[in-house]
């Protein structure tokens, strides 16, 4: 019975995602820092392991930054959100995956709201009609890209060319996960693991083999806070934030760190190098800082792609250490060059975060 | 007017306020309490009395602008309230009001719906490397700056299709969509937001005696003392 009772409740923190039939929508945060992980989610989920996951250029932002940032009313998000199920609903798809921890929130929130206020969902629809002579459905599913990444997590595993093991040590790597706030803060039901067994990323890290750590501050948020990273005179938050949650982690000695939220990474990562040059105070060994990837990256490198396709060049966090631990061979003086190698320079070194 | 009977109105405030217990449970959760002199259980606590004349001081308070809107205290909160969406319901109401001029934090809102509705209605993303600067950005470091100074190579080298046709990251948006967009700030309320806080900000700025280019560049990188939670 009380087996059964726990299957019940764990249930309940199971969330159904189809293999196939996806509208995929871009993240404003994730194209500018991380381009190449959209690159790789459609690279490895719908080229290699043949997934239907569909793009349309005429998608758009969902309008999250902008919405909480307070700068436009719920009703224009929102409508901005009907919008791009409009074009799925044209595009004959029913299932939506969204790039961004933001959007994946947003589209949550407007469902949920248009579930408890029916007239409101008909005001949008007005809206959307008056403005751009469209008409949508909503979707039958909703996932963030990381939750197909989850589900492919094993055929991700049978293809992998790397473990999450440090070759040297022969230890499993010690892996922090960040899942990022409005993932399964608000509305957990709709998380994989909810807001207190979020396993998005941590199912992925076992599966390749790593190691999840657990540490005081796992789920305290990277400091974003939108309005409080966005305008310079507030980014001590965002700065604050993240170092509360390196101290709390650091006992731990964690290899990596792998991200939900497209803005986490960034704070993660440029936050090391900013403590560093204001404190001193590195949370790698040897001067370096812990590298923090995308869960895309980490596939990708477990998969055997090279780091530079995969972008980790524009990590201010050197991920060599990382690359020497698991035994990716990479090619240094290709760092930084463009396309067919050509030759664009090479960005200056910061004072005291060691880089490669 | 009743600010109670106007926050009402407004979705956000529906799904995230019922009866407070006072508990502080959001409060120990808080990113923002950590950092600023900010306290959400007191803000709703606020907002239940329904003391029209204390609700306008919260309307024009800094306090209301110290929220980071990352709902923590949404899981947490043992009467399902949702302080984040109180907030927000409040910052609405303080913008319509204009009140939201009153504090410094409040007056930051000119430079941020400017940028960030700048690029919606432009390159159809919050976020576009065309106005993403150095300068305004060091935290983003060397190797950002080394990124934008070479955009168009270091994005190709990505894979994205940067301000180009077709598919794929930061490709450029059809102008009919970003037509869209503006019909759908036109019709929902947007477009007239951006008026707003134009206006108020414009009257503010003269108020100051400052010139728009210099009230943007200070409101985005001012920061006078008595915010923070060290006393500072
Ligand atoms: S949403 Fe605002 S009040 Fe709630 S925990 Fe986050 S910062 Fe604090
Ligand atoms: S957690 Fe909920 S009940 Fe407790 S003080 Fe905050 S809003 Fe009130």
């Amino acid at each position: 019975m009380i087996f059964e009772g726990k299957q019940k409740i764990w249930s309940d923190y199971q969330k159904e995602i189809p293999s196939d039939g996806w509208f995929y929508v871009r993240s404003c945060i994730r194209q500018n820092f991380f381009p190449a992980s959209e690159k790789y989610f459609l690279a490895v989920c719908r080229d290699l392991l043949g997934h239907d996951i569909y793009e349309t250029r005429h998608h758009t932002t969902c309008g999250g930054i902008a919405y909480h940032s307070d700068t436009i009313p719920q009703e224009t998000a929102m409508t901005i959100v009907a919008r791009q199920f409009a074009l799925m609903k044209e595009a004959g798809y029913k299932n939506l995956v969204t790039s961004c921890i933001t959007s994946f929130g947003n589209y949550t929130e407007i469902l949920e709201t248009w579930r408890e206020f029916p007239e409101l969902e008909a005001r949008i629809r007005e809206n959307l009609w008056k403005a751009t002579r469209r008409e949508f459905d909503k979707p039958e599913h909703l996932a963030h890209a990381s939750d197909l990444v989850y589900k492919f997590r094993g055929e991700i595993a049978e293809r992998a060319k790397f473990r999450l093991v440090d070759k040297t040590a022969g230890r499993p790597l010690r892996i922090v996960e960040h899942i990022g706030c409005h993932y399964s803060k608000m509305f957990p039901h709709k998380g994989i693991g909810g807001a207190e067994y979020p396993c998005v990323l941590s199912g992925m890290v076992e599966a390749w083999g790593g190691e999840v750590v657990d540490y005081p501050e796992r789920r305290h948020c990277c400091g974003f806070g939108f309005r409080q990273y966005l305008v310079k005179a507030n980014r001590g938050y965002s700065v604050s934030n993240t170092h509360k949650k390196f101290e709390s982690m650091e006992p731990y000695h964690p290899d990596a760190i792998i991200t939900n939220c497209p803005g986490c990474p960034y704070f993660l990562d440029r936050w090391q190098y900013v403590i560093a040059e204001q404190t001193g105070k590195t949370y790698g060994s040897g001067g370096f800082g812990i590298p923090v990837l995308t869960y895309e990256e980490l596939a990708g490198l477990v998969l055997g792609y090279d780091p530079w396709d995969l972008g980790l060049q524009l990590h201010q966090v050197a991920v060599e250490p990382l690359l020497d631990k698991i035994g990716i061979e990479y090619d240094p003086s290709a760092k930084y060059l463009g396309l067919d190698r050509k030759d664009i320079m090479r960005p200056g070194l910061p004072e005291v975060l060691k880089c490669c | 007017m009743d600010y109670f009977e106007e926050l009402c109105r407004d979705y956000r405030f529906k799904e995230g306020y019922h009866t407070c217990i006072n508990c502080g449970t959001c409060t120990a959760v808080c990113p923002a309490a950590e950092f600023y002199r900010y306290d959400p259980r007191q803000i709703v606590s606020i907002v239940q009395t329904r003391d029209n004349a204390r609700i306008e001081a919260l309307l024009k308070s800094e306090t209301i602008w110290y929220c980071g809107e990352c709902m923590s205290c949404v899981t947490r909160c043992p009467r399902r309230n949702g302080p984040g969406l109180v907030i927000m319901a409040l910052r609405d109401l303080s913008i319509r009001l204009g009140f939201f001029t009153e504090s410094e934090k409040g007056r930051q809102l000119y430079p941020l719906t400017k940028a960030l509705n700048g690029n919606v209605l432009n390159y159809g993303y919050c976020v576009h490397p065309a106005t993403f600067t150095y300068k305004d950005h060091p935290e983003s470091g060397p190797v950002f700056e080394w990124a934008l100074n070479h955009k168009e190579d270091v994005y190709a080298r990505l894979g994205a299709n940067y301000g180009a046709d077709g598919e794929g990251a930061l490709r450029r948006i059809p102008q009919e969509d970003l037509d869209e967009l503006k019909a759908i700030y036109d019709v929902t309320g947007g477009t007239e937001r951006l008026e707003l806080v134009e206006k108020y900000s414009r009257a503010k700025a003269a108020e100051m005696g400052m010139t728009m280019e210099e009230y943007t560049e200070y409101t985005f990188t001012h920061c006078s003392e008595g915010h923070f939670n060290d006393g500072r």
